[in-house]
C-alpha cells in the first residue's frame, strides 16, 4: 500500500510537467490548428528565465570591507550583490533565496512576449500550409532556440535550487498512519503539483467563465462563423498563443529545482508531451491534462522494482507502448472530439 | 535500362560525380589555408554517399506518399545491429552483412509500418516516433546482451566467424570484400594535391548508384504514380475502389530497407555500432536532409544529405583562430566585430546555422535546394530564351 502511494506521488510531479506542456500544445492546436514542435523549447526557455533571474539577483560588485582582514592584515575584498544595496542584507538574502518562485513574475511577460513574436512573426504564415510544413518549421525553430540558449548558457546543466523553506522532505507515511520514513516526498514536488493544479484550474476557469474565453471556445468550435459575427478571432487566438507559451514557460520555471535545466531539456519533454497529447485526444484540453497525469503515474509505477523484475526495461517504453495501444484501439484518444485531425 | 533520356543523363551525372568525388571534393592543395574545406577524405566521402542512400529511401516514403515518419533512424540502427552480428558470427566479408541488414530492417519496418499506417497525418508521425524511441530505449537497457548497450558492438578477435579462417596472431578483424579491405586507400599525389581513393567509398558509391537507379525506376513506375495519388488525395483513391494501404506499406518497407542498407554500409565502413544512431534526432536529421534538398525530387535528398554531412564536418571544424586568420586583412575594430558576429554560427554552433537554414528553406523554398536551383535556372532562361537545354541536375520529379 505505502509503495503504491509513493509511486502515485512520484508520478505526480512528472505528470504535472507533462500535463502543463500538453495543455499548452492542445491550446495552440485547438485554437490555431498548428502543430507546434517548438513547444518544448518554450518550456526550456521558461526554465532559463529562472536561471537568468537568479543570475541577475546575484550580480555583485566588489567592496572593500574594513572590518574584515585577510591573513596579511589588508582589508578584505568582498563581493556584494547589488540587491543588498537596495534592500539591505536580510531582505536581499531572502530575495535571492526565493529566486525561482520570483521568476514566475519575470517569466510571464517574457514568455507572453516570445509567444506573440512567434505567432505574429512565423506561425501566422503557416495556417494555410499542410501540417507537415508546420511540424518542420517549428522543428527548425526549436533547434534554433535551443542553440541560442546553448550559446549563452553553455551545454552543462545549471543547478538552480529551491528556496530553503522547501528544501526538505515531507513524511507522508507518518501522516497517513504508516511507518515513518516509508513515504517521504520532497516539499518542492508538492509545490510543483499544487502550482500545476492552480495553473490548469486558472486556464480552464479563464476559458469557461470569462467572455473572452467563451469567444475563444466558440472560435475553436467554428472559427469562420465567429469571424462572420464581426469578432476579430485572430487577435484572440494570438493572445491564446501567448498564454500557451506562458503556461509552458511557467512549467519550466518551476521545474528547475527538480531537474537542473540544460539546453535540450525541452526536446526530451516535447517528444513525451506529444505522445501525451495524442493519448489524451488531439484538441481536447481535459484529455491532455488527464493523459499527462495518467502517463506520469504509469511511468513511475513501471519503474518499481517488482515490476522491473518481471518486465525488465518496461519503465523506458511504457509511455510509448500505451500510446501505441491507445492509438490503435481508440484512434481518437481518450477524450478526443469527433472531427479533429481525423482525416 | 528502361529510363527516359533525361533520367539517364541524371544517373550518368551522379555516377560521374561519384567516381570523381575524390578530385571534386579536394579542390584545395594540401597545407594551404583553404585545405580545411577539403572533404576528400575517406570517412567523410563514405558518409556522404551512405546518408545519401538513407535520404533517397526516406524520400520514397515522404516525397511520394507524404507520410512524415519521425522514426526512420530505428531502421538504420536495426540494420546496423544485424550487420555487426553477421560480422561477429559469420564472416568479415561485407556482402552477407549488407544483405542481412536490408532484410532485417525490411522485416522490422513491415511490423512498424503495418501498425503505424493505420493512422495518417500527425498520428502517423507520433507512432513512428514512439516506435523509434522504444527501440532506442530498449537497445540501451534490456537488449544490452544483443546491442552492447552504451558501449555498443565491435568485432572482437575471438568472435566465432565460422566462414573465416583463424586470424593470425596479432591480426585484427577487418571488414573486407573478398579480401579487399574496406579501409584500404590508394593515395595519388599531384603537385601539392593529395587525392585519396578508398575501397570502402567506392563500394558505398556503387551501392548508392544502384539505390538511386531503383529509386528512379520507382518514381517513374505505375507504383510510384499510385503513391503520388495517395499524397494528393487519399479519399478520392478510396472512392475509386482502391485500397491505399498495400501501396503505402510497400513504400514504407522499401524506405525501411534503404535505411537498413545505409546502416549495414555504415557498419561495413567503420565496423562499430551504438544505440545513439537510433535516437530521434537522427530521425530528424534525415528529415532535414530530404526537405533541405527537396522532397519528392530525385536528386534532392542526395544533395541535402551531402550538404548537411559536408557542413557538419567542415563548418564545425572552423574555430576562432581560423576566423582571425581570414579576417586579418581588415582593420582591427571591424575584424573583432565580424568575428563576434560570425563566431556563434560556426564550430560548435553549426546546429544553429543548420536550424536557421532549415527554417528559411521551409518558409521560402518548400521545394528545397532543387527548387532554388530551378528558380535560378529559370532566371537565366528568361534572359536567354534560345538556350533551352534541360539541366539534368535540376529536373524535378513532379
Amino acid at each position: 500500500m505505502d509503495a503504491i502511494i509513493l509511486q502515485i506521488l512520484n508520478g505526480l510531479d512528472k505528470g504535472s510537467a507533462y500535463a502543463l506542456i500538453a495543455l499548452g500544445l492542445t491550446l495552440i492546436f485547438g485554437t490555431l490548428g498548428v502543430v507546434n514542435f517548438a513547444h518544448g523549447a518554450l518550456f526550456m526557455i521558461g526554465a532559463f528565465c529562472a536561471v537568468t533571474l537568479s543570475r541577475i539577483l546575484t550580480l555583485s560588485h566588489t567592496v572593500i570591507d574594513e572590518t574584515q582582514k585577510d591573513f596579511l592584515g589588508n582589508p578584505l575584498k568582498v563581493e556584494v550583490p547589488y540587491i543588498y544595496d537596495i534592500f539591505g542584507q536580510t531582505t536581499g538574502d531572502v530575495i535571492i533565496d526565493w529566486a525561482v518562485p520570483l521568476s514566475i513574475l519575470f517569466a510571464i511577460p517574457v514568455m507572453v512576449g516570445i509567444g506573440f513574436a512567434m505567432e505574429r512573426g512565423l506561425i501566422k504564415h503557416f495556417y494555410k500550409r499542410p501540417h507537415a510544413d508546420q511540424i518542420l518549421v517549428t522543428f527548425g525553430l526549436a533547434i534554433v532556440l535551443q542553440e541560442i540558449i546553448k550559446y549563452f548558457y553553455g551545454a552543462n546543466p545549471i543547478p538552480t535550487p529551491a528556496p530553503d523553506a522547501f528544501r526538505g522532505s515531507f513524511d507522508f507515511g507518518a501522516m497517513l498512519g504508516f511507518d515513518p520514513n516509508t513515504i517521504i516526498y520532497p516539499y518542492w514536488r508538492l509545490v510543483y503539483f499544487a502550482f500545476a493544479a492552480v495553473i490548469i484550474g486558472a486556464v480552464f476557469a479563464f476559458l469557461q467563465f470569462t467572455t473572452f474565453g467563451m469567444v475563444v471556445r466558440a472560435g475553436m468550435a467554428d472559427r469562420e462563423t465567429v469571424g462572420l459575427l464581426g469578432i476579430n478571432i485572430d487577435k484572440r487566438f494570438t493572445i491564446m498563443f501567448g498564454i500557451a507559451a506562458a503556461v509552458a514557460g511557467l512549467a519550466g520555471v518551476m521545474y528547475t529545482p527538480i531537474n537542473s535545466p540544460n539546453y535540450h531539456m525541452g526536446m526530451d519533454f516535447l517528444v513525451l508531451s506529444f505522445v501525451v497529447v495524442v493519448v489524451g485526444g488531439m484538441g481536447s484540453l481535459s484529455g491532455a491534462v488527464l493523459a499527462g497525469f495518467l502517463l506520469g503515474i504509469l511511468e513511475s509505477f513501471a519503474s518499481m522494482a517488482i515490476v522491473l523484475e518481471t518486465l525488465p526495461g518496461i519503465n523506458q517504453i511504457i509511455i510509448y507502448l500505451v500510446a501505441i495501444i491507445i492509438l490503435l484501439t481508440r484512434p481518437r484518444g481518450l477524450m478526443g472530439r469527433k472531427g479533429v485531425m481525423e482525416e | 535500362m528502361g529510363l527516359t533520356k533525361k533520367d539517364f543523363t541524371l544517373l550518368i551525372i551522379v555516377a560521374i560525380l561519384c567516381v570523381f568525388a575524390p578530385f571534386i571534393l579536394n579542390p584545395f592543395p594540401e597545407g594551404s589555408a583553404m585545405a580545411q574545406f577539403n572533404a576528400g577524405y575517406p570517412d567523410l566521402m563514405q558518409r556522404l554517399v551512405i546518408f545519401g542512400i538513407f535520404a533517397i529511401g526516406f524520400n520514397i516514403l515522404f516525397g511520394l506518399t507524404g507520410y512524415l515518419s519521425f522514426g526512420h533512424a530505428a531502421f538504420l540502427g536495426v540494420g546496423s545491429y544485424a550487420a555487426i552480428w553477421m560480422m561477429k558470427l559469420l564472416t568479415m566479408n561485407v556482402i552477407p552483412a549488407i544483405i542481412i541488414s536490408v532484410l532485417v530492417a525490411g522485416l522490422f519496418s513491415l511490423l512498424v509500418g503495418w501498425i503505424s499506417l493505420r493512422r495518417s497525418g500527425i498520428y502517423f508521425s507520433i507512432l513512428t516516433l514512439a516506435f523509434a524511441q522504444m527501440s532506442y530505449s530498449l537497445a540501451y537497457s534490456v537488449l544490452t546482451p544483443i546491442t552492447g548497450g552504451e558501449t555498443g558492438l565491435q568485432p572482437k578477435v575471438n568472435d566465432p566467424r565460422i566462414l573465416d579462417g583463424v586470424l593470425a596472431a596479432g591480426e585484427t578483424p577487418r571488414a573486407n570484400l573478398f579480401g579487399l579491405q574496406m579501409n584500404q586507400s590508394y593515395e595519388m599525389a599531384v603537385g601539392n594535391w593529395v587525392f585519396t581513393f578508398n575501397a570502402g567509398y567506392y563500394l558505398a558509391a556503387i551501392v548508392m548508384l544502384i539505390a538511386f537507379y531503383i529509386s528512379i525506376r520507382i518514381f517513374r513506375s505505375p507504383f510510384g504514380m499510385m503513391l503520388r495519388a495517395v499524397k494528393s488525395n487519399q479519399q478520392r483513391l478510396n472512392y475509386t475502389g482502391l485500397n491505399a494501404k498495400p501501396y503505402t506499406l510497400a513504400a514504407f518497407v522499401i524506405s525501411g530497407m534503404y535505411a537498413g542498407l545505409a546502416g549495414g554500409l555504415l557498419v561495413a565502413m567503420d565496423t562499430q555500432v551504438g544505440a545513439e544512431r537510433m535516437f530521434w534526432t537522427a530521425s530528424g536529421e534525415v528529415v532535414l536532409m530530404t526537405i533541405l534538398g527537396g522532397a519528392g525530387t530525385l536528386i534532392g535528398p542526395v544533395l541535402g544529405a551531402g550538404f548537411i554531412k559536408y557542413m557538419e564536418n567542415i563548418v564545425s571544424k572552423i574555430n576562432k583562430s581560423i576566423l582571425e586568420q581570414w579576417f586579418a586583412f581588415m582593420p582591427d575594430g571591424i575584424e573583432d566585430l565580424l568575428i563576434t558576429l560570425v563566431y556563434p554560427f560556426i564550430g560548435k554552433g553549426w546546429h544553429l546555422t543548420l536550424g536557421i537554414l532549415f527554417m528559411l528553406v521551409v518558409i521560402f523554398l518548400p521545394g528545397g535546394l532543387v527548387e532554388g536551383g530551378q528558380r535560378i535556372g529559370r532566371l537565366f532562361k528568361r534572359k536567354k530564351p534560345a538556350d533551352d537545354k534541360p539541366d539534368g541536375k535540376t529536373t524535378p520529379a513532379e
